[in-house]
This record gives structure tokens, C-alpha cells and sequence, in this order.
């Protein structure tokens, strides 16, 4: 039998409540709310917290922070990959960092930088820190992916700098600027809570997390748990659906 | 200005393309360069238009001319229509109209909104070759320029070219006698030895 779109789609939905369920089972089998709550619980509580102004004044704290330290990757990510893509000094001295910054554990970044600056601002910087190699080297991979011949058919009719890039470029980096941003939405979200947590600033999702671990209060865990992945995947489809209208509008225009 | 190409050489590797090779192109005069496969007839053209520089020799007279060409390869953007194609390249001066006029004389009226990839292999060409004729140029160079034509196409192609590029230096790269003869001007033999020899139509 073929399996259709639908067939698929059906098949993960049931998959969700099969797990789902299961969850709740073991939930009710091991009846202590401290080891593992019910989603039902989680879902209780998640409503009970939204129902609160601290509950927002943390969302908007660390959102603010750990989106902030991506926007700022993104843009000297870019910045820095179109200068290495036409200079290799550039690119040469580039190289080093970024592969520093790859391999160090986020870990001993999230201590070192708590020596330099204050916990308020640490998820900026963290965020910062795991979006941009992973920018820089595919906007790189990108433009070195370019059709040289295209481009050297730019050069013979003297296409304008902007025109290369709407026409040549972008089509050609927007593949790896997607995959990218994805893989960097969720890294940035990951490892700023982290931060948060070790970091513990005031009012942040971060020191929420702690507390709950304080105060053994395993529903607020979860229930933060699943606000940080509402936000990183609400976040990420909207940034995306925004980059190709875009891109759809600077193509067309 | 004549364009006075003085002993140039070129190798890639061991392979010597082109030797000693000394030849003037006539200003507003076509040119046709022949020669068999890998005689470095392409290779000519790339250092004429200054996209590969020479191992020895120079290249007079080009240095102010505007270049227009149409490469060995159609070299579209293919998810770009016809039309967008030949706007990419040209300036405010010239309308979508006169680009559709110019296309609907080589026979692409109705695809000129296709995407290229959509097109068929001698619509890319007609529309590589309207791109370099549009816009205005002092030198044109075309490599196999009625490459992938059927017979019909190519006539009025190379009608198209002949009254576009009259009074214009062009020198263009051919395999075909018949192409050569019809465009007129000055033929440059490039044979296997890398000797030209210059003669006159």
C-alpha cells in the first residue's frame, strides 16, 4: 500500500498521543509527582504560570537576551563571511576562533564569561557564541558555492554590486541560510538557558528553572521546560516564514 | 582602435593553448576565429575580455571598450525569466517593452516571462544572444554563438546579429564555415601548430 502525505501525518499525530499517553501512565504508576508529573499536570500548571505577570516579565527577559544574542551573531556572521568570502587574510584569521569556538564546551564559556560580566547579560553572550560559527560557515559555504560563471558574466556586463546580490547570491546562500538559522535557533535557546541557569540573573526562565530544582517543584520544571520550547519553535517558524517573504519582495522588486 | 594581440602564449599545466600568437582584430569589423576543438579559440576570447590574464604577450586596444558577450555557455540564471535575465544586465534606459520587442525578433515572443530553466536549449541561446546585443558595448565577443540553432532559428538569429552588431567590432568563435562566410569581415586561423594566419573574405 502507498502511504500519502495524510497517512504520514496521521501516523505522527497518533505517534504524539501514543507517548503522550504512555507518559501519563507511567506517571500515574509511579504516583509522585516529584519524580514525574502527569502532562496533564504540566499543561495545569503551564496555564496557571501564563496566568501570571512574572511569568511574562521572565519570558521577556530571556527572550529578549538569548534573540538579541543571535540577531547579533547573524549580523557579524554575515558581515564577517562576506568579507572572508572575497579576502582570504580575511578568512585565514577567521579561521582559528571560529574553530575554537566550536570545539569549547559551552560550559567553560558560561564560567569564564561570569568572570568578565555580569549574569544579567551572560545569555547574550552565549547565545552570541554558539550562532556564530554556525552562521559564518554556511553563508561561507554559500558564497563559495556561487556559480562563478554567472558571476563572471556579472562582471563582462558591469552588474551593479546590489543586483549580484539579489540575483547571483542570495538564491544560492538561502538554502544554507535556513539550514543555518534552524540549527542556530535551537542551539541558542539551549545553551542561553543553560547559561541562565548556571548564571542564575534575576527574573530570567533560568532562575526560574533553578528555583523549581531548589524546591523540588518538578511541575514548574516542566512546565518551563515546555515554555522555552514553545518559544524556540514559535520563534523559529515565524523568523523563517519572515526571511522568505524577504526574500520573495527583494527578488521581485 | 584596432586591437593588436602580440605574441601572446597561454598553457594550463603542461598543455600549451595558445603560442607566440600575434594577430590584429579590424575596429568596427567582424571577425571569426576558427580552429578545431581545444585550439584555444576560447581561451582567446577569455583573455580578450579579461577574464584570463595571458602567461606572455599583450593585448592592445581594449583597454577603454566596453565588453558585451555571449559565453560558450548560455550562463542564465535559470530560475530567472528570459526577460529578467536580459534586465539583469541592462540599465534604467532600456524598457521591459524594448527587451520584449527585441526578443519577440528572435522568436521567443510568449516565453519571454519563462523561467530559463523552463526553456528549451536554443531559446537560452536566442536569449544569451539578444542580453549581449542590447546592451551597448564597443567590443562583442561571441563563443559558438548559433550553437544548438535549427537551421531556421539560426538564419534569423544570425540576421538579428549581423544588423545589431553592424559597423561594431565583434570577433566570434565558429566551427562552421557557412557561419563565418555569412558573417563577413576577417577570418583568424588558429591551427594546430598555434600559427595565425590572417585572411581576408
Amino acid at each position: 500500500m502507498i502511504s500519502t502525505t495524510a497517512d504520514n501525518k496521521k501516523t505522527k499525530i497518533w505517534a504524539v498521543f501514543l507517548w503522550l499517553f504512555a507518559w501519563e501512565a507511567a506517571a500515574r504508576l509511579i504516583g509522585q509527582e516529584i519524580l514525574l508529573v502527569s502532562p496533564v499536570t504540566v499543561l495545569r500548571r503551564f496555564f496557571e504560570l501564563a496566568w501570571e505577570g512574572e511569568f511574562w516579565r521572565s519570558v521577556m527577559f530571556s527572550f529578549s537576551r538569548i534573540i538579541g544574542g543571535f540577531f547579533l551573531a547573524l549580523f557579524l556572521g554575515i558581515l564577517l563571511a562576506a568579507a572572508a568570502s572575497s579576502c582570504s587574510i580575511i578568512r585565514d584569521l577567521a579561521a582559528p576562533p571560529i574553530a575554537v569556538i566550536k570545539a569549547t564546551p559551552v560550559a567553560s564559556f558560561i564560567i569564564l564569561v561570569l568572570i568578565w560580566v555580569p549574569s544579567r547579560n551572560l545569555s547574550v553572550i552565549i547565545s552570541f557564541l554558539m550562532v556564530l560559527p554556525v552562521i559564518y560557515t554556511n553563508i561561507l559555504q554559500g558564497i563559495r558555492n556561487t556559480d562563478r560563471q554567472l558571476l563572471e558574466m556579472a562582471g563582462i556586463f558591469r552588474v551593479s554590486r546590489w543586483k549580484r546580490i539579489r540575483y547571483l547570491y542570495v538564491s544560492e546562500v538561502m538554502p544554507f541560510f535556513q539550514t543555518a538559522c534552524s540549527v542556530a535557533l535551537g542551539l541558542c535557546w539551549k545553551a542561553g538557558v543553560a547559561a541562565e541557569v548556571i548564571g542564575i540573573p534575576d527574573g530570567s526562565i533560568g532562575e526560574k528553572l533553578y528555583e523549581a530544582k531548589i524546591y523540588l517543584e518538578t511541575s514548574d520544571l516542566f512546565a518551563w521546560t515546555l515554555t522555552i520550547i514553545l518559544l524556540s519553535v514559535c520563534f523559529e517558524k515565524v523568523f523563517l516564514f519572515a526571511v522568505n517573504k524577504v526574500i520573495l519582495w527583494v527578488r521581485r522588486n | 582602435m584596432d586591437i593588436i594581440i602580440n605574441d601572446l602564449s597561454k598553457k594550463y599545466g603542461e598543455k600549451i593553448v595558445l603560442s607566440h600568437y600575434s594577430a590584429v582584430i579590424k575596429e568596427g569589423m567582424t571577425t571569426a576565429v576558427m580552429a578545431p576543438s581545444g585550439g584555444g579559440k576560447t581561451t582567446l576570447l577569455r583573455i580578450l575580455a579579461g577574464l584570463e590574464k595571458a602567461d606572455a604577450g599583450t593585448v592592445l586596444g581594449i583597454e577603454d571598450k566596453k565588453i558585451s558577450m555571449v559565453f560558450q555557455e548560455d550562463r542564465l540564471c535559470s530560475n530567472l525569466s528570459a526577460l529578467s535575465n536580459i534586465r539583469l544586465v541592462c540599465g534604467r534606459d532600456i524598457s521591459r517593452k524594448q527587451i520584449g520587442e527585441e526578443l519577440e525578433k528572435v522568436g521567443l515572443k510568449g516565453s519571454e516571462s519563462q523561467p530559463a530553466c523552463k526553456l528549451s536549449g536554443g531559446m537560452r541561446r536566442r536569449t544569451a544572444l539578444v542580453r549581449a546585443l542590447i546592451v551597448p558595448y564597443d567590443l562583442l565577443i561571441l563563443d559558438e554563438p548559433f550553437k544548438g540553432l535549427d537551421e531556421e532559428n539560426k538564419k534569423t538569429v544570425m540576421d538579428y546579429t549581423k544588423e545589431k552588431s553592424h559597423g561594431k567590432t565583434v570577433i566570434f568563435v565558429t566551427h562552421d564555415e557557412k557561419e563565418a562566410e555569412y558573417l563577413g569581415g576577417n577570418r583568424i586561423i588558429l591551427p594546430p601548430n598555434k600559427q595565425q594566419e590572417i585572411e581576408s573574405i
